[in-house]
């Protein structure tokens, strides 16, 4: 089976040059892979680096050491050591990431918030746009809302468009920081039946679930991000 | 996006006698990029940007633009014809007051439609059709086509300063805190206008803000600049969200959370 994602020895501290530099180890020895179809967990306890490590798998945050290896436009490359304009293309086009909160832009409706992954990808609008309803549809968003920029929005419906966004385009790679968090139970099920298309689609799928019952039912693997903590030796 | 950079900038540097604008600054620029220059005043930003618009002669260093040709030119060897001709139809540039970019005694029309005749269009029904088209893209009413700017507001002068560069399909644009004196409501609205125009026409656009939002919204990569270095540089959300030099946490820590 291919394995779309390979994170292998990576190390990452803060410095706080307002705290007068000093130094804030978070994790080293951070090797795990997720293979094509399967859903990996990150576990372990709140703060100890979870979203994180995701947002490191990102590009989001850099890294002081090891590699993040992935497929993109049929090469490997090293995403730890990429430059911008490598990371936004596979940002594009190979690897999708739903966040814990949406950054909303003023006066961009919901929809075309949804729709924008599509159309960076030269979808023509209209499809695309036609794609986000169905998306925001199957996620119960009111339809009244559709139309308005998410600022205003609940937190869940906020995390619905979240969803309906990172869900929405084919990506070989998914990282999903919470994104049940906010929702209720009939939602919930709506995610957890995404995941397992996603799966049977053979995405690979990297996620953070406070839910237990939802990380029952999605979770193939679990890598206990405990492990590779500083913090577990000092406690 | 093709497989070359558009603008090469190579070891830029310009001092003012003794006392120092920007030193040794490199990067490239890549087709459909936005990259945002931030920092405090006097961190060497506005005279980065005006040496790589030619608005101020470098005192070392090269900036080499990709021709709609393909060929790559320096531009300091460059006549001042081509430069000019270069400025007026290839490029833009957004000033922060919008009087400085507009001409504030002729009607909106004229404004836009200026740099229409200057790629060679004469036809006056034509040229007056174009310029009422691009005042509807940046959301003025075309029965202000034949007011003067001065008669508008400052979010809607700087609409009309956007339009007035827009109008030739320029491939770089220039921005020097575009969003500056402005109401955040229009402010808001402007940004949202640009991030959209970007999008749709693809363009390239270099934009000098001390605006971390500004930044955040409408740049792929950022680089941060004080006492004329460029002292940190990378994709926008990573040096926003990771900064890694002294001075860009400091930055990234002042902003006022609403």
């Amino acid at each position: 089976m291919p394995t779309p994602l390979v994170v292998s020895d990576v190390a990452k501290s803060f410095t706080m040059h307002l705290r007068d530099g000093i130094r804030l180890p978070v994790m080293s020895n951070v090797t795990f892979s997720v293979k094509a179809g399967e859903c990996v967990v990150l576990g372990g306890p709140s703060g100890i680096g979870k979203s994180s490590l995701l947002k490191m798998v990102y590009g989001n945050y850099a890294v002081d050491g090891g590699q993040i290896l992935l497929e993109h436009g049929g090469r490997l490359l090293d995403l730890a050591s990429a430059d911008p304009r490598t990371i936004l293309s596979v940002r594009r086009a190979t690897l999708g990431y739903v966040s814990q909160f949406l950054r909303t832009v003023p006066r961009v409706a919901a929809v075309d918030v949804v729709a924008e992954p599509l159309t960076a990808r030269g979808i023509d609008a209209a499809e695309a746009r036609g794609m986000a309803e169905v998306m925001l549809a199957r996620l119960n968003l009111p339809r009244e809302l559709w139309q308005l920029p998410p600022a205003t929005f609940s937190g869940g419906e906020q995390q619905r468009v979240n969803i309906a966004r990172g869900f929405i385009t084919d990506h070989r790679i998914l990282l999903l920081d919470e994104p049940t968090a906010s929702l209720d139970a009939r939602n919930r099920t709506v995610v957890v039946d995404m995941i397992e298309e996603k799966k049977a689609a053979g995405v690979a799928l990297l996620g953070i679930f406070h839910d237990e019952d939802v990380r029952e039912r999605v979770a193939d693997r679990i890598v206990d991000v405990s492990a590779f903590s500083p913090r577990k030796v000092a406690a | 996006m093709t497989d070359a950079p558009l603008l090469k900038v190579c070891d830029i540097s310009k001092f003012y006698g003794a006392r120092i604008g920007c030193r040794n600054v490199s990067f490239d620029l890549w087709p459909g990029e936005v990259l945002a220059i931030v920092g405090e005043s006097g961190s060497g930003k506005t005279t980065l940007l005006n040496c790589l618009a030619t608005r101020l002669m470098p005192s070392s260093g090269s900036v080499e633009y990709r021709m709609r040709d393909g060929q790559m030119r320096d531009l300091s060897r460059m006549s001042e014809a081509e430069r000019r001709f270069l400025m007026r139809t290839d490029w833009g540039f957004v000033h922060q007051n919008p009087a400085d970019g507009l001409r504030m005694a002729v009607s909106a029309g004229a404004n836009v439609g200026e740099r229409l005749m200057a790629v060679g269009e004469r036809h006056y029904g034509n040229i007056r059709e174009t310029a009422g088209d691009w005042l509807r893209r940046v959301e003025i009413s075309v029965d202000r086509i034949d007011d003067q700017p001065r008669a508008f507001s400052g979010g809607m002068r700087q609409r009309l300063q956007i339009a007035r560069n827009l109008v030739t399909s320029p491939r770089l644009i220039f921005m020097d805190e575009p969003t500056g004196g402005l109401d955040v409501s229009v402010q808001a609205r402007l940004l949202d206008l640009l991030r959209g125009l970007v999008q749709d026409l693809g363009l390239s656009a270099i934009i000098v803000t001390h605006d971390l939002a500004v930044a955040r919204l409408l740049s792929h990569r950022m680089m941060v600049m004080k006492d004329g270095l460029v002292i940190e540089q990378g994709l926008t959300d990573r040096v926003l969200d990771d900064p890694r030099e002294a001075y860009t946490q400091l930055l990234v820590s002042s902003i006022l959370q609403v």
